[in-house]
């Protein structure tokens, strides 16, 4: 992989409100026409770090590079921001709202009116085109403003909790437009607390827990911090085979589990033969996103996100 | 961010606004709003008009003989019930003294009885004496009452005007009245259009709070081109109110006012540049006053406490008002310096000066001297806005604040 052109840039970001430290010397590097998650429980400063990035907020130390600028506003054209918190003009059409976003990012109102219609047929809501925002429904509106997140074509597209409040074909349709906006050469920045998501979708990540930066990295760079793990079951209840087991190895419902040795599985093998363990059953697991995250960030801050791992779950 | 930039983003914001504010149901309301107290002008007026109706009737006196004024009286008496809508001049008689001059100008004084003015010379050669205007109804009615008796009395008409007047000529003094009242009207306006309009401010970055838009504005343009938008478009709303209640303005004094604007004190700049400068001033004062109520206005988070805050904020006005008027008819007076210098008075106490003062430089002077204000008002209403509701940047403390925190 050849030296990729950085779109976004933090360096050890730091913000205090009223005294309390809100991020905690956050650091993340995001290559052009990425995706990228910045994965996080509630109240970790994921949103915070965000808003740092747009200028929408000064860091209270620390440096950020937004498509070069040190100052985000000044490339605020090139940018699209969902914000966590939907804002839209209730009595505005649903179009004028998408070509009001574009015309805040040096649109031109006309120009912003013609693609707004565009964007909706597109999608087959045309009819949404002339309904005030306050007719809309809650997914609808959130549609309304993704669409004028990027009706100006930005080259950085900021999404805050972008799949929080959707149904799950609504979640898939936003999967879909972020997939095509990466295609397009996009670069894509957004938080959730949801792994799924980030598993399906990102290239990298950033690991956010109590404002500090706990990991950011390639997604495969997260998983491969941890052993692949080995889920045995046997028939023999005991017997010298035990030995070879690693001494981290736990029963979990009648299977043994355990990271895979540093030796490979093979010695492994060897011994549950010799030692007559009769296999039931052998498989390694590659460890998902989720394992990694929770590794990464802790069992805590897996549970504010509605992760916990198998042992946790069982204990 | 540069300057066209802030101003291009200004414009995106302003635009939504104003069309947002113009198109809306309530707009014809706040249209309509200036009918309310000129329809109840009405009804005062009216009943002040039925007042002065059944009020005793001016006073004229005749200096003349028993017979002359006889003569005169019945013809008035004659033409009486003619008069429906308002009582005739009263005829009151004295008898000619030596000195005549001396006689009229004690009888003008006098303040016994309110005297409109002074008829002479029987009904030969009459002559009347008062301030009055030359062919205002006083003397169309003694006209009426000296024919009457003159054909009553079978005497020749005369031709022409059968009465001869004599009006006071304007003095240095009732220049300086006229341009005081012009000054003070033209202060009152400026204050009423201000108190009426600029108060809307207060609440308005309230919308954009509740519904969240504030974080997709803040994100995208500097949050003085939001400040800049808003006053925009609140200032070219306005200039539409005060363009369609000044069309009817215009409106009724040509219809119902003689002579038009020519007929009112004339200020010492003349009419075009006065009204080109309350217009001038009403911006500047708007963006003024505007400027700081938004800012104040911003750091509210409900509308209750908008509600708390138009009190407080309407007495400022006030007070503003109060100072710059302290300088109306001494323009060249330190409170009248002092109030033009002070920003948030100055819009006021230079219309004054427009109205007593023909130099036209210390306006410009005054324009610039508003607007490098409104730009260091709305500057610094913006950073407090950043850092105390962004949360950008160390919030804001008061010194004791400041203290308890160090």
């Amino acid at each position: 992989m050849g030296e990729s052109v950085i779109a976004a840039e933090a360096r050890d970001l730091v913000k205090d409100f009223d005294g309390k430290r809100a991020v905690d010397g956050v650091s993340l590097t995001v290559p052009e026409g990425s995706i990228t998650g910045i994965l996080g429980p509630n109240g970790a400063g994921k949103t915070t770090c965000l808003r740092m990035m747009l200028g929408i907020i000064d860091p209270s130390s620390g440096s950020r590079l937004l498509l070069g600028h040190d100052r985000p506003l000044e490339v605020a054209g090139e940018v699209g921001y969902l914000p966590e918190e939907r804002g839209l003009y209730p009595a505005m059409l649903s179009a004028e709202a998408i070509a009001f976003m574009g015309a805040l990012r040096g649109l031109p109102i006309a120009e912003g009116r013609r693609r707004a219609i565009a964007l909706l047929k597109e999608r087959g809501h045309e009819d949404w085109a002339k309904k005030p925002i306050r007719t809309l429904s809650k997914g609808m509106a959130q549609t309304v403003q993704l669409l004028g997140t990027i009706v100006h074509k930005p080259r950085l597209i900021v999404l805050d909790e972008p799949f929080a409040g959707l149904d799950a074909l609504n979640q898939e349709k936003l999967e879909q437009l972020i997939r095509d906006q990466s295609a397009a050469g996009v670069t894509v920045i957004f938080s959730t607390h949801v792994i799924a998501h980030a598993e399906r979708l990102c290239e990298r990540v950033a690991i956010i827990a109590e404002g500090k930066s706990a990991f950011e990295g390639a997604v495969d760079e997260a998983r491969s911090r941890l052993r692949p793990i080995v889920h045995l079951r046997t028939r023999a209840e005991d017997g010298p085979w035990q030995s070879a087991l690693p001494p981290s190895a736990k029963k979990v419902g009648g299977e043994w589990r355990f990271e895979l040795p540093e030796g490979g599985p093979e010695p492994l093998l060897k011994a549950l033969i010799d030692g007559n363990a009769g296999i039931e059953t052998l498989s390694i697991e590659r460890p998902g996103l989720h394992d990694a995250f929770i590794a990464i960030a802790g069992e805590a801050a897996a549970r504010e996100m509605g992760h916990v791992s198998a042992e946790a779950e069982a204990a | 961010m540069k300057l066209p930039e802030t101003i291009r983003a200004a414009f995106v914001i302003a635009r939504r606004d104003f069309t947002a504010t113009v198109l809306s149901k309530t707009f014809l309301f706040f249209l309509l709003g200036p009918l309310f107290p000129i329809a109840l002008g009405f009804i005062f007026g009216g009943i002040g008009a039925q007042v002065e109706r059944n009020a005793a009737p001016a006073t004229v006196v005749v200096v003349s003989s028993p017979a002359d004024f006889a003569q005169l009286n019945a013809a008035r008496n004659r033409l009486s019930p003619l008069a429906t809508e308002r009582p005739l001049v009263a005829l009151h008689r004295v008898d000619p003294e030596p000195d005549a001059d001396a006689q009229r100008q004690r009888l003008l004084t006098s303040a016994d009885e309110p005297v409109l003015g002074v008829l002479e010379g029987g009904l030969f050669s009459p002559h009347f004496t008062g301030a009055v205007t030359a062919d205002g109804r006083t003397v169309q009615q003694m006209k009426l009452f000296v024919d009457e008796a003159r054909q009553h009395q079978a005497m020749p008409l005369t031709p022409g005007l059968p009465i001869s007047v004599t009006l006071t000529r304007s003095s240095s003094g009732s220049v300086a009245f006229a341009r005081n009242l012009t000054a003070r009207a033209g202060q009152t306006i400026l204050f009423v259009l201000t108190i009426l309009l600029a108060g809307m401010l207060l609440s308005q970055l309230i919308e954009e709070k509740s519904n969240k838009v504030i974080e997709v504005l803040a994100a995208a343009v500097p949050v003085d081109a939001i400040f800049l938008g808003k006053l925009f478009a609140m200032l070219a709303m306005s200039l539409v109110g005060i363009t369609v209640w000044t069309s009817a303005g215009a409106a009724a004094v040509a219809i119902y006012a003689k002579g038009g604007l020519g007929a009112l004190p004339p200020p010492a700049v003349g009419w075009p540049a006065f009204l080109f400068f309350i217009l001038l001033y009403f911006s500047m004062s708007y963006l003024l006053i505007g400027a700081t109520f938004l800012g104040i206005g911003a750091q509210a988070s409900t509308v209750r406490e908008v509600q708390t805050l138009s009190m407080p904020v309407t007495m400022s006005q006030v007070i503003l008002f109060g100072l710059a008027s302290l300088g109306v008819g001494k323009p060249n007076s330190a409170e009248a310096i002092g109030a033009a210098i002070f920003p948030l008075s100055s819009p006021f106490a230079m219309v004054a000066r427009a109205a007593e003062q023909e130099a036209l430089w210390p306006h410009v002077l005054a324009l610039a001297w508003q607007v490098l204000w409104v730009a260091i008002i709305l500057k610094l209403a913006s950073a407090i806005f950043r850092r105390s509701v962004l949360k950008s940047g160390p919030g804001w403390r008061w010194p004791w604040q400041r203290r308890k925190a160090a």
